[in-house]
């Protein structure tokens, strides 16, 4: 059975815009895969379907087993516990340190407190950051600070990890890093990563699967390795 | 497998955090927090004074009603079988409660014994002045008029009176203040569940990147609404700590000045225990009710979960 599974389907806002039509794919456990296409393509909204955000107007979106667009609202923190999510813009609170930040996570679970410090300082090796414990979102700079994200999204060991953009606003040495440790993540805990971006550069080196998004239909899909940057944009 | 365990949700933990969380929310909004707390406190206050208003208004009613009575003089001419017939009568009537007869003699002795200046008169008088009389007592206000009217028709009665028009007229005017002090506390409950829900309203908006950050790790619903909950009643109870405190010194304080002791005229306070510790119960549970609801409006409204 595949870890992923999108059957036929789309996604109607609203206000009457189509942003997904008629997507299938599959996903396997501990794939790498990169979500491209043009602003407005509709990759945030499949990743939003992903985490169930938003629900898939038809088809369906499975995450191991579990139909997420048939969740109730009142059981999606089920399917969260299950998910790391990294976007963009960081989304750190700016009065709790690196550590606060990343024990959140853990406490909004009802975790134990003893239970909570190892974790938290095996995530923020694992990215990198466990001299800068004590710091705040404010003292680090933007590619630190999308690290501090990271280790709060697999602090709870998830199977899948999705990143809208997570590179969007770092400069490419900074996104470099960040693709280093998304990938040593990829590799070493077998971490299934879903990975929205406009980022050629990135996509480029990478060599992973590549996941093409045009007006919300699925342009190209590459298996790992095969896709070169003038295909696509 | 292990980690479905861990995961579980610990609801002591849960309600810890919530209620440390709502307490650093009332510091935080702490000026918004203390408008809502003055308005429960005012809105309290005034739901005391309705409480207690309308208890000893219905109190007062109902000992009025209960000593409404019609009195009955027969005529200085009608003969001892005339007097004897009208008491028969009059207890035929249906929905007369009571009729205490009560004989010029026995007037004459009363008063008598009221001063003396009344006795050197009556003993100077060679005929009893006084009328025979009957007291009767009606199971329903309602009844007074009608009874008195029929009694009037009796051979040998010269009067049969009440308190025409005043009575009613006290009665009326007691519904009024009843309904409107009822209409008035309705009205300040409205205005502060909606002032309390406006306060949660502004610590969700104050703590929405937290939330959005809760609901991504996976925060149960209930973890998320808890500390809004628990920040509605904490208000709430706060708010209420005045209104307690004053409603029952100064009712003690009244009661003890005008109700016990003295009563001016028909009006006798209620005795103010327990009375007023059942009051200050209301207030309390009226202050939490009140806060929880609005923190749940607030809660349903903002943050759509
Ligand atoms: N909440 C929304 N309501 C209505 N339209 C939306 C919403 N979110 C996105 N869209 C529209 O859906 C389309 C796809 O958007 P999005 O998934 O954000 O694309 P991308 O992330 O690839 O830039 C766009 O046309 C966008 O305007
Ligand atoms: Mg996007």
């Amino acid at each position: 059975m595949k870890f992923i599974r999108i059957k036929d389907c789309y996604k109607v806002y609203k206000n009457g815009v189509a942003a997904i039509a008629d997507l299938t794919l599959d996903i396997d456990k501990g794939e790498f895969v990169f979500v491209i296409g043009a602003s407005g393509s509709g990759k945030s909204t499949l990743i939003k379907m992903l985490y169930r955000e938003e629900k898939p107007t038809k088809g369906i979106v499975e995450i191991g087993g579990i139909n997420v667009g048939k969740l109730r609202n009142r059981t999606v923190y089920k399917l969260r516990r299950k998910l790391g999510i990294v976007f963009q813009d960081f989304k750190l609170l700016p009065k709790l340190t690196v550590y606060e930040n990343v024990a959140f996570a853990l406490e909004c679970i009802g975790m134990k407190g003893n239970e909570i410090r190892p974790r938290v300082l095996k995530a923020l090796e694992h990215v990198g950051l466990k001299d800068k414990t004590r710091s705040f979102p404010n003292e680090l700079s933007g590619g630190e600070q999308q690290r501090v994200c990271i280790a709060r999204a697999i602090v709870n060991n998830p199977k899948l990890l999705i990143c809208d953009e997570p590179t969007g606003n770092l400069d490419p040495k900074t996104s470099k890093e960040i693709m280093d440790v998304l990938d040593a993540i990829n590799k070493d805990l077998g971490t299934t990563i879903i990975m929205a971006t406009h980022d050629k550069e990135i996509v480029n080196r990478m060599k992973k699967r590549v996941i093409v998004l045009d007006s919300g239909v699925l342009a190209q899909d590459h298996e790992k390795g095969s896709y070169k940057s003038s295909e696509a944009f | 497998m292990r980690k479905e365990v861990i995961n579980q949700v610990k609801p002591f933990r849960i309600i810890i955090r919530s209620i440390r969380d709502s307490f650093k929310s009332v510091f935080r909004n702490f000026s918004l927090s203390m408008a809502s707390v003055i308005c429960t406190t005012i809105t309290l206050i005034l739901v005391a004074l309705a409480i207690i208003v309308t208890v000893n208004v219905n109190h007062v009613t109902k000992t009025m009603e209960e000593e409404l009575t019609i009195v009955v003089y027969a005529k200085e001419e009608a003969t001892p079988e005339q007097v004897e017939n009208i008491e028969n009568r009059i207890n035929k009537i249906s929905g007369v409660k009571d009729v205490v007869a009560k004989s010029k003699e026995e007037w004459k002795l009363e008063m008598k014994n009221y001063s003396h200046t009344l006795e050197v008169t009556l003993d100077y008088l060679e005929n009893n002045p006084l009328l025979d009389s009957f007291i009767v007592t009606v199971n329903d206000v309602n009844n007074l008029a009608p009874t008195a009217k029929e009694i009037r028709t009796f051979d040998g009665v010269e009067s049969a009176n009440y308190g025409e028009g005043m009575v009613e007229e006290i009665i009326s005017v007691f519904d009024v203040i009843k309904t409107v002090t009822i209409v008035i506390v309705i009205a300040l409950v409205l205005v502060t569940a909606f002032l309390i829900s406006n306060t949660i309203k502004l610590t969700i908006f104050s703590r929405r990147s937290e939330i959005e950050i809760m609901r991504l790790v996976g925060s149960s619903n209930i973890s998320i609404k808890l500390p809004f909950i628990f920040e509605g009643f904490l208000l709430g109870i706060v708010g209420s700590l005045i209104p307690v405190i004053v409603a029952i010194y100064s009712y003690v304080i009244i009661y003890e000045k005008f109700g016990g002791s003295i009563s001016f005229g028909v009006i006798e306070l209620v005795k103010p225990m327990p009375f007023i510790l059942y009051t200050a119960a209301i207030l309390v549970i009226i202050g939490s009710v009140v806060g929880m609801f609005g923190s749940s409006r607030a809660v349903r409204k903002h943050l759509k979960i």
